[in-house]
């Protein structure tokens, strides 16, 4: 039966994705508490983040999981809340994906390359 | 402690209402001599489901102050602290009257769950060997008490809301039997506990939990189903 494996599968990414993001949130706010120690202004973020490969590479890792782990879970409420046919949920689903990797690179690319680099 | 205690039971089908009783108090009392006492003195045409009195057939469950439960193994004392009870059948199975529910539902499902044997060898073969500290029958014999009694399946809110979920004691059954070595049918069962219906609907809410009289942990066994199926969907076997 495919649907069986397609939801085994579906939630292998959606813990494995959970797991990365776990790791993520850890780190993102362990280094806000960290980095705003001495105030912090738009300049001294900028002067951080833009031309950062690593901070990219962080940034990046972070965005593709909740753009994997966010569907996963909005497809399950759909399927128990409304009446949509699976057809209606995976085409919500799939544009919720493209929402938040649009958004989330829109904000990565415009730090990284704020300044000017 | 006042004489007697103040009974609102449920009558009639699905439609219907509740009636008021006044029953004498007597020590060591059980739910299920309330409803006795009901039926045998009041009104014979009460319908109620029991068997064994002593909590091993698990038939006499039903819904009582707002939860599920063995009435016989539910001493009114317990729960009629204020002197009044509400006794209505269990939740999520149709009622045939009263209280006494069609199991029809619950049973159909551990079928549908795979939760029956199926053999690999015949009376030719020798026995296989289980021993007691194997890790795989360790964790069939957690889940292995069941008595069917559909507790876990009135307290569950996922059964409320999605007809087909095949329900905490289906899944646990089945859990049973994914980790006993004897069996060969778990190809078809892991693809038949997998999906919406089945364990990847699991809120791990644990209402089942927290209402099982065996004190067993369907929803552990479900998270075991998740973890199986997950490693037959990547071998390619569901």
């Amino acid at each position: 039966m495919p649907g069986a494996a397609v939801e085994a599968k579906l939630w292998i990414w959606q813990r494995l994705s959970a797991a990365v993001l776990g790791i993520c949130v850890i780190v993102h706010l362990a280094v806000i508490v960290y980095a705003v120690q001495g105030g912090l202004t738009a300049d001294e973020i900028i002067n951080r983040v833009s031309g950062n490969l690593a901070w990219f590479a962080f940034y990046s890792v972070f965005v593709i999981a909740v753009a994997i782990h966010a569907p996963i879970g909005v497809r399950a409420i759909l399927n128990e809340m409304t009446p949509l046919r699976p057809g209606a949920v995976h085409a919500v689903m799939a544009t919720f994906c493209l929402i938040i990797l649009a958004m989330g690179f829109r904000a990565i690319i415009g730090l990284y390359t704020a300044g000017g680099v | 402690m006042s004489n007697s205690i103040h009974v609102s039971v449920w009558r009639g089908g699905e439609q219907g209402q509740f009636e008021a009783f006044d029953v004498p108090r007597q020590p060591s009392q059980t739910v299920l001599d309330v409803v006795t006492y009901i039926q045998r003195n009041i009104d014979p045409t009460l319908s109620y489901r029991f068997a064994c009195r002593v909590g091993m057939c698990g038939s006499c469950a039903m819904t009582v102050n707002g939860k599920p439960r063995w009435t016989c193994r539910t001493h009114v004392n317990k729960v009629a602290g204020d002197g009044t009870l509400e006794i209505s059948p269990l939740r999520n199975l149709k009622v045939v009257k009263d209280l006494a529910c069609d199991m029809t539902d619950f049973f159909d499902k551990m079928n549908r769950a795979e939760g029956k044997f199926h053999p690999t060898k015949s009376r030719h073969d020798d026995f296989d060997v289980v021993l007691p500290d194997d890790p795989a029958r360790k964790l069939a014999a957690q889940a292995i008490e069941c008595i069917g009694c559909a507790v876990c399946y009135s307290a569950c809110d996922v059964v409320e809301w999605n007809k087909d979920y095949l329900g905490p004691a289906a899944l646990n059954r089945a859990w049973t039997l994914v980790n006993d070595v004897r069996d060969g049918g778990n190809k078809a069962r892991l693809t038949a506990v997998s999906g919406d219906a089945g364990c990847h609907a699991c809120h791990s809410q644990q209402g089942c939990v927290k209402h099982c009289p065996k004190n067993l942990s369907p929803t552990f066994s479900i998270t075991g189903l998740k973890r199986a199926t997950a490693k037959a969907a990547l071998k390619g076997e569901l």
